[in-house]
């Protein structure tokens, strides 16, 4: 399918079938035969290389923001030496703009966990780990019953389905803290510690948990596995952009009149988004800018949105990024002053502290952008945040930093009249 | 006071405690079922948590502090985060505080006197399509709130009444 015929598409995650998070239901709608097929068509799949290497060739880029390959994230643990491997499951979703994972949990949590299966026998894992953010106290008892059901029914646990596959699949949360999405720093959350994320070399797949291999995706990452290994990696790389390929969990709020989570092929025109998915903007009014991703990608003005699609490619085009493809649209009404200066309050709040640039730099431009937010502020303050940006970028000990930075760059620069027109004025009319 | 967990949380404890194979990563799921038995974790009850676990009590009150969920005093019988956070931000959610604030005459993060509402603003709840919106003491969302809602909202939880889980429906494709 090319991105052209995207109306086409028909979901695999959040497909329009009643009770599918039941395992039955799940079941009977082919659910598990991939599990099935990776443990025991040996002819089709000989070993657990064969595994990540059709996954490694599907190109699943990660969707948890970074977007790196899946499988060839797999392929770097290192051989198995009869020790605990482990599976970390990221379900923090935490950054604003950002709230798909949860429809997984709700609507298909079985996908998810075939997955993880999948990937956990792949790379020769013995436990598996999903962390949730603990405000998803809802999702985080779905989770635990689906598991449970899952167990039971002899998909996972000892001799999985008489293959002599045995993994264990536990559910775990946080409890309130954007930083425990951080990978490292979710392992120390799991490990029981204050979510500090830990300097990289060694990553996480030479000395991850309890300094054993470990590997973590993101959960749409894992749901769509169970495609590839039944449709074959060469169907995935059919749907969407080329180079972004696979359905996305289009995450749209802000200001349309549908906001919601649309599974849809990736590399959708971001204008087709807003109009024909979305809805249109509310009230008639115009579209005036798109966060694209959530909110640590650039922010972009609605003239820069002519051709653009959301994949890496386009969008790299015009300087931002898919990120987890939470896509924020603001009407002409919008107050970008205000916009960013939430964002930077963001940030500010949930800095771990252990790194000066982004302990202190968050802060100031927080407090700098308060300043200008109240009218009290100077033209020369907009380049003093400039040039905190760059003190902040590549310094620290995990990307906090540089997503509080861009989104503090690149709306200064896309909306520096904005800016400038608030400093010189010194009374704030509120919208 | 002195706090003690029942015979049930210990055998929670337990079942906690099998899923890893240290002690230590029972520090956030204890303190969680801590918090649900006593509705807080101030010092004592992390004092509590750590000879529980025989974890050191500066780890477990490092845990505690680091995390917002876990209350490390004595909140409202309802506890109100509302996020402002940046869809919500954009859909109203600082009117539903202000609203709030003024409703329950009290300022942000303070509690009403007769010990009912804690009134807090919070950071993104992953629930952003469905702005503006609010959670009850770390439990349900109620989410698209308007002034009537939070009205309601109110009358029934002064009643008792919680609010139920609300399900929000997929987006149907026939809308494309
Ligand atoms: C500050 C910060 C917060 C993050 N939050 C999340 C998150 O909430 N969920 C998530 O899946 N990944 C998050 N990530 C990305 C993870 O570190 C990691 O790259 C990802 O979980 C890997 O999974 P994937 O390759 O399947 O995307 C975050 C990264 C940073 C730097
Ligand atoms: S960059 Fe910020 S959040 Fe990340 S480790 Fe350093 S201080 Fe903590
Ligand atoms: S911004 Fe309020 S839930 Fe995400």
């Amino acid at each position: 399918m090319s991105t052209a015929d995207w109306k086409n598409y028909e979901p695999v995650i959040i497909p329009d079938i009643k009770d599918l998070d039941k395992i039955d239901v799940y079941v009977k709608n082919g659910g598990y035969k991939a599990l099935e097929s990776i443990l025991k068509d040996k002819k089709k799949w000989a070993d657990p290389k064969s595994v990540i290497n059709e996954v490694k060739e599907a190109n699943i880029r990660g969707r948890g923001g970074a977007g790196f390959n899946a499988g060839l994230k797999w392929s770097f643990m290192p051989p198995a030496d009869g020790g605990p491997r482990y599976l970390a499951c990221n379900g923090d979703e935490s950054e604003p703009g950002t709230f798909k994972d949860r429809k997984i949990f709700e609507y298909n949590p079985h996908i998810f966990i075939e997955g993880a299966l999948i990937a956990a026998y792949a790379m020769e894992i013995t436990t598996i780990y999903v962390y949730i953010r603990g405000e998803y106290k809802a999702y985080i008892d779905m989770m635990e019953k689906a598991i449970a059901d899952a167990y039971e029914k002899g998909y996972i646990g000892k001799n999985i389905l008489g293959s002599g596959y045995s993994v264990d699949f536990y559910v775990t949360y946080g409890a309130g803290a954007y930083i425990c999405g951080e990978e490292t720093s979710m392992l120390e959350s799991l490990e029981g510690k204050r979510g500090y994320p830990r300097v990289k070399p060694p990553f996480p797949a030479q000395k991850g948990l309890w300094g054993r291999p470990t590997t973590i995706n993101n959960i749409e990452t894992l749901a769509h596995v169970p495609s590839v290994i039944n449709r074959g990696a060469e169907w995935f790389k059919s749907v969407g952009a080329e180079n972004h390929p696979g359905a996305f969990l289009y995450g749209i709020s802000g200001h349309v009149k549908r906001p919601g989570v649309y599974e849809l092929p990736s590399g959708v025109p971001v204008l087709e988004l807003i109009n024909d998915v979305a809805g249109g903007m509310r009230n008639g009014k115009k579209l005036k800018a798109v966060i694209p991703g959530g909110s640590s990608t650039p922010v972009l003005r609605a003239d820069q949105l002519d051709e653009i699609t959301m994949d890496s490619d386009s969008l790299r085009t015009v300087g931002s990024m898919v990120g987890t493809a939470g896509m924020v649209i603001m009407d002409e009404d919008t107050d970008m002053v205000d916009v960013l200066w939430r964002i930077a309050h963001f940030y500010h709040h949930e800095s771990c502290g252990q790194c000066t640039p982004c302990r202190e730099g968050t802060g100031w431009l927080e407090k700098i952008l308060l300043k200008i937010k109240n009218g009290e502020g100077e033209v020369k303050d907009l380049d003093l945040l400039l040039d905190l940006t760059t003190q902040m970028e590549g310094r620290t000990i995990c990307a906090l930093a540089d997503a509080a930075a861009w989104p503090v760059r690149y709306t200064i620069n896309r909306f520096r009249d904005e800016f400038e027109a608030r400093c010189k004025k010194k009374v704030h009319v509120i919208a | 006071m002195a706090y003690e967990f029942t015979k049930e949380d210990l055998k929670e404890i337990e079942k906690i405690k099998a899923k890893f194979p240290e002690v230590m990563p029972a520090t956030l799921p204890v303190l969680w079922v801590a918090q649900k038995r006593f509705g807080h974790v101030e010092p004592e009850v992390q004092k509590l948590v750590a000879k529980t676990l025989d974890l050191p009590e500066a780890h477990v009150h490092g845990v505690a502090t680091f995390y917002t969920q876990y209350y490390k005093e004595e909140k409202g019988k309802f506890v109100l985060d509302v996020c402002t956070c940046l869809s919500c931000q954009l859909c109203g959610g600082y009117d539903i505080l202000h609203y709030l604030e003024k409703k329950l005459g009290i300022k942000t993060g303070n509690t009403t006197e007769d010990g009912m509402f804690t009134l807090n603003q919070v950071e993104c709840l992953g629930a952003c399509g469905y702005a503006p919106m609010l959670q009850v003491t770390n439990d349900k969302y109620v989410n698209h709130l308007t002034p009537e809602k939070v009205d309601k909202l109110l009358d029934d939880l002064k009643e008792g009444k919680e609010p139920e889980y609300e399900k929000i429906g997929m987006p149907r494709r026939k809308n494309i």
